[in-house]
């Protein structure tokens, strides 16, 4: 017999006492199972607290802040010159973008551009100071920010190399208020990176330190359509 | 599970040297108390606690109910996505399918993330026995791995290691292993952040395979979920061009939507934060993203024989969060290394002698390691009732009786070591069976109290030694009723 | 309201006193209090340290002897834990083994009518000034039993708070276990020991007099770990605090915390035994 049919048959023998649901699917819409909706109670709330949208936008802020990310705000017309100052602030340097980011963003900085290709090697990334991004969503409750390999973000190991990540979030419109809703926003099926300050470690003495393996520098533009 | 515990003793003989390490205790106390307010602050945060931790519970308990259809379900979706799932039914068989993939590829190292699962199996012992080296990238794992020293903590290996300590370790290993540490390294938690850095950094940009485990398995979509602080998971699982992943079969989710319970109480219950750091997520392989090449291993190794036991199974919604050893009081004085076990603590408590079985030394004597405070039950976030497990499998040890090895139902004989306590247990129920032979048995001690010593030989000196005995009054509460109907008679 | 007092086997043949002071509390409030004398013991010990199925005839025989009493009141959070929680669940094993549902159907009846005493005071009586005196500096251990499985809560505190003349003051780490645990304290003496000595510096920074708790297998290994340790504290039975009144009350407790902390003194409750 093969593990596979070993496996599955003494899972099968465990359950022997458990009763066997038979609750059956709903029959006009596959996929819908019963026996697991019913099974758990969802009770537990899809945001904490009534917010206002420009609410929701500042308590993000503040958690990103509070795990140590770097928050700026900015229109969309300063955008390009927070970007400038940003990268400009750490000196001269290679800045990685991603092949999709609106252009316009990198229009007033003029440092050394690397686009990423299929080819680079982890070792020649690692030669690029900075890298600037958009995101798929952000989260207020937990301060977390979503990448999903959107054009805008690239592939994830741009935004893992570098030590300084600048990340682009549309406010409102990316911002969600919770993880049950980040959750419905993002698609499984893509590669997905949840950022929630820069890396850091509880290793030494269970007591929280940034700065590790991921970059060091989060920044977090919240950019606004008006 | 790993080799590296066989031959352990009993608890009591290994928490005996733990609890007189005056360095060990202060470590242990000083890192268990930080986490534990900080833990208390970050779930009092949230006003629906109770809801998503009924939900998870649910969702896990479901799940284990329904496991065979959805590892089958989840063997789909990962198979659709580009994966490739093997099945491994013990330990060995799944270092075996491991090595053989990790030599397929022709590399003779391999970066790892932090998981249990591999602990469990032994997979660096088995990798290099092969001539792979396993290299751990997760700070915590590597002051571990370089200070040849074992894991005592399931979030935190390295916690019975201070900051001083670890700062010799790197000075004194890191040459051996790769980039030696910095010339005048101090001992601050952030410097020692920043010599692992430099360490690692040379393997990861190297490497061509990566280890993992997982947090999640999605079975509806076959997303593997790794939750992690420091970037060197996403390192591990994003550079390397493949990716082998070892999962117990119980880490499997039904649907997407369910992650929306356990991404809020895991980083809650387990380092105190909103969210971590960083949340990995991927399904099966992405054209010119991450890995081209990614085999899971689903392993089983214990779990379907744990499965089968209808008190005991629910040590298998485990999240390993770590919450139960940050409270549990005989941790934080015995220490992760007495419990003999990659999984310490309370949990490890319930996992291990159902991992393993009883039959060792150190596995019979867990079920006892423990005051049944109920601290772990009340901060588990999937209300795995450790105390109950542990008495029933204390029941196991002491009574023996049917349980589940390898698939096979066996039938236990009580272990030997509790043959006095047995006999005495019997004669109690006697006793109090019958409300004359107790009344008649608190008068002899009544009237002999004048010879009773003060500390007791034998057995008895495990109380006496520490503590003194209480006095046995010169009348019985049911002496003094009768005598008095209820203080009645009193003649005050 | 026929009350019976569940007082425990431990309590029956360590500590009288602490029986008495409950007997004293609940007749001054007016409760008509029964002991039946064929109480022995829950079986909790057996049951926690592996021995169910001896357990069992304890449990059955605990519901011959009480269940006919509208309410059974007990001076111990983690007996009244035995009943309340885990009597339900050896009905469930029972069933689950096969063996029908005699024991469960037998367990029932006790199981919602037990109550630790401060639930009985709080809860049932409604009181939280049971009009008692205790002129000392008092620090309050919530026993594991009582805190997490009975959810006593804040009622001891209550109860202690509106005592004339306490001063409460706050345990630090008071929710930590005290490393009895049962078997445990002679199954793993070092911890056990480990714990019980953390638990007196603790209560020992306070600078109370008095460690007051609710269950006195907590305060024997308490208070056996403050004689060992020559601390001047007393372990003291929450019941002895609230049966004490102006009329001579600190006799009364103090030898009930002797007894614990093993002095010598036989000085009785109430009255000398003539034995």
């Amino acid at each position: 017999m093969n593990s596979r049919d070993l496996i599955l048959g003494r899972v099968r023998r465990a359950l022997a006492d458990v009763p066997r649901d038979d609750t059956p699917p709903v029959p006009e819409q596959p996929g819908r199972d019963l026996q697991y909706e019913q099974a758990v109670d969802r009770s537990y709330l899809r945001e904490h607290g009534a917010r206002s949208v420009a609410e929701t936008v500042d308590l993000l802020a503040e958690n990103l802040a509070d795990y140590r990310a770097i928050v700026h705000r900015s229109t969309e017309e300063e955008l390009p010159y927070v970007i400038m100052r940003l990268l400009a602030e750490r000196g001269p340097q290679y800045v990685l973008v991603p092949p999709g980011l609106p252009p316009e963003w990198m229009s007033a900085a003029d440092p050394t551009r690397v686009h990423d290709r299929a080819v680079s090697t982890p070792r020649e990334l690692d030669k690029v100071t900075s890298v600037v991004t958009g995101c798929a969503v952000a989260i207020a409750e937990t301060g977390t920010i979503v990448l999903d390999g959107g054009p805008d973000q690239g592939r994830r190991r741009i935004t893992l190399i570098p030590d300084h990540h600048i990340c682009v979030v549309r406010v409102p419109d990316q911002v969600v208020a919770s993880v049950p809703q980040a959750l419905e926003r993002l698609d499984p099926a893509r590669p997905l990176t949840w950022i929630s300050g820069p890396s850091a470690t509880s290793d030494i003495e269970l007591d929280r330190v940034e700065g590790v393996h991921g970059p060091r520098t989060l920044e977090v533009v919240l950019v606004s359509g008006e | 599970m790993s080799g590296t515990f066989v031959g352990m003793p009993a608890f009591p003989k290994a928490a005996h040297e733990a609890v007189n390490n005056a360095t060990l205790r202060g470590n242990l106390r000083h890192a268990t108390h930080t986490i534990r307010a900080k833990r208390a602050k970050a779930v009092g945060e949230i006003s629906d606690w109770a809801e998503l931790r009924e939900a998870g519970k649910r969702i896990k308990d479901h799940t284990l109910r329904h496991l065979d259809r959805y590892l089958t379900q989840l063997e789909e979706s990962v198979t659709a996505a580009g994966g490739v799932v093997h099945w491994a039914a013990d330990a060995e068989e799944a270092n075996r399918i491991v090595t053989a993939l990790v030599k397929m590829t022709g590399e003779s190292e391999v970066v790892k993330v932090k998981s249990m699962a591999t602990q469990e199996i032994g997979l660096n012992e088995a990798l290099e026995a092969a001539g792979i080296h396993a290299y751990e990238t997760d700070l915590a794992e590597l002051i571990v791995q370089l200070g040849k020293d074992r894991p005592s903590h399931i979030l935190v290996p390295a916690i019975h290691r201070n900051r001083g300590e670890i700062r010799d370790i790197f000075v004194r290993e890191m040459g051996e292993w790769g980039r030696p540490a910095p010339e005048g390294l101090t001992d601050t938690p952030a410097e020692l952040a920043e010599a692992a850095r430099l360490h690692l950094r040379e393997k990861f940009l190297r490497a061509k395979v990566g280890i993992s485990g997982a947090n999640f398995m999605v079975a509806e979509t076959g997303t593997l979920v790794v939750v992690e602080s420091e970037g060197n998971g996403r390192m591990c699982l994003t550079l390397p061009e493949t990716l082998i992943s070892v999962v117990g079969i119980e880490k499997i989710v039904p649907s997407w939507r369910d992650l929306e319970v356990f991404l809020q109480t895991l980083p809650r219950s387990s380092t105190a934060e909103r969210m971590n750091p960083y949340t990995s997520m991927w399904t099966g392989t992405t054209d010119g993203d991450g890995p081209q090449t990614f085999h899971l291993v689903l392993l089983d190794n214990g779990r379907t024989d744990t499965l089968a036991d209808e008190v005991g199974r629910q040590a298998l919604r485990c999240i390993r969060c770590s919450a139960c050893l940050n409270v549990c009081p005989v941790y934080e004085r015995a220490g992760g290394h007495a419990y003999g076990s990659v999984y310490p603590g309370p949990i490890g408590a319930i996992l291990s002698p159902q991992l393993r079985g009883t039959a060792s030394e150190i596995d019979a004597s867990l079920p006892f390691a423990s005051s049944l405070c109920g601290a772990c039950y009340e901060v588990c976030p999937v209300a795995i009732d450790i105390p109950e497990v542990l008495v029933h499998l204390r029941e196991r040890i002491a009574q023996g009786g049917r349980a589940t090895r390898d698939g096979n139902t066996v039938v236990l004989k009580p272990a030997k070591g509790h043959a006095a306590e047995r006999a005495a247990m019997r004669a109690a129920r006697w006793a109090f069976s019958h409300p004359g032979a107790l009344g008649a048995g608190q008068r002899l001690a009544s009237r002999t109290r004048r010879f009773h010593p003060r500390t007791l030989p034998g057995p008895g000196r495990a109380w006496s030694a520490t503590r003194e005995l209480p006095t046995v009054p010169a009348e019985s509460f049911r002496e003094w009723w009768q005598r008095t109907r209820g203080g009645k008679d009193a003649t005050k | 309201m026929r009350v019976a007092l569940f007082l425990t086997c431990v309590n029956d043949t360590l500590y009288p006193d602490t029986g008495r002071a409950v007997v004293k509390l609940l007749t001054r409030l007016g409760v008509d209090v029964d002991f039946p004398m064929g109480q022995t013991c829950c079986g909790q010990a057996h049951y926690n340290t592996g021995y169910r199925h001896e357990a069992e005839p304890l449990a059955r025989h605990f519901s011959d002897v009480f269940g006919e009493y509208e309410a059974i009141v007990t001076p111990s959070g983690s007996c009244g834990a035995m009943v309340r929680e885990l009597y339900p669940r050896m009905g469930e094993r029972a069933r689950a083994e096969g063996r029908g549902d005699t024991l469960a159907r037998t367990l029932a009846p006790v199981v919602p009518k037990t109550y630790e005493l401060t639930e009985f005071l709080v809860d049932v009586l409604g009181v939280t000034d049971v009009g008692a005196y205790y002129p000392h500096t008092v620090t309050y251990h919530p026993t594991c039993h009582g805190l997490r499985s009975l959810g006593l809560g804040d009622r001891p505190r209550r109860l202690l708070q509106a005592v004339r003349g306490l001063e409460l003051r706050e345990l630090p780490g008071a929710d930590e276990c005290c490393g009895f645990g049962g078997t445990f304290a002679v199954k793993n003496p070092d911890v056990s020991a480990a714990m019980g000595a953390d638990k007196v510096r603790n209560a020992e920074s306070t600078g109370a007099e008095v460690l007051c708790a609710a269950d006195n297998s907590c305060l024997m290994h308490i208070g056996g770990t403050m004689g060992r340790l020559r601390t001047e504290m007393r372990p003291v039975h929450i019941a002895e605090i609230l049966a004490s009144t102006e009329a001579g009350a600190d006799a009364a407790t103090e030898a009930g915390a002797e007894s614990r902390a093993n002095a010598s003194t036989d000085a009785g409750a109430e009255e000398e035994p003539s034995a």
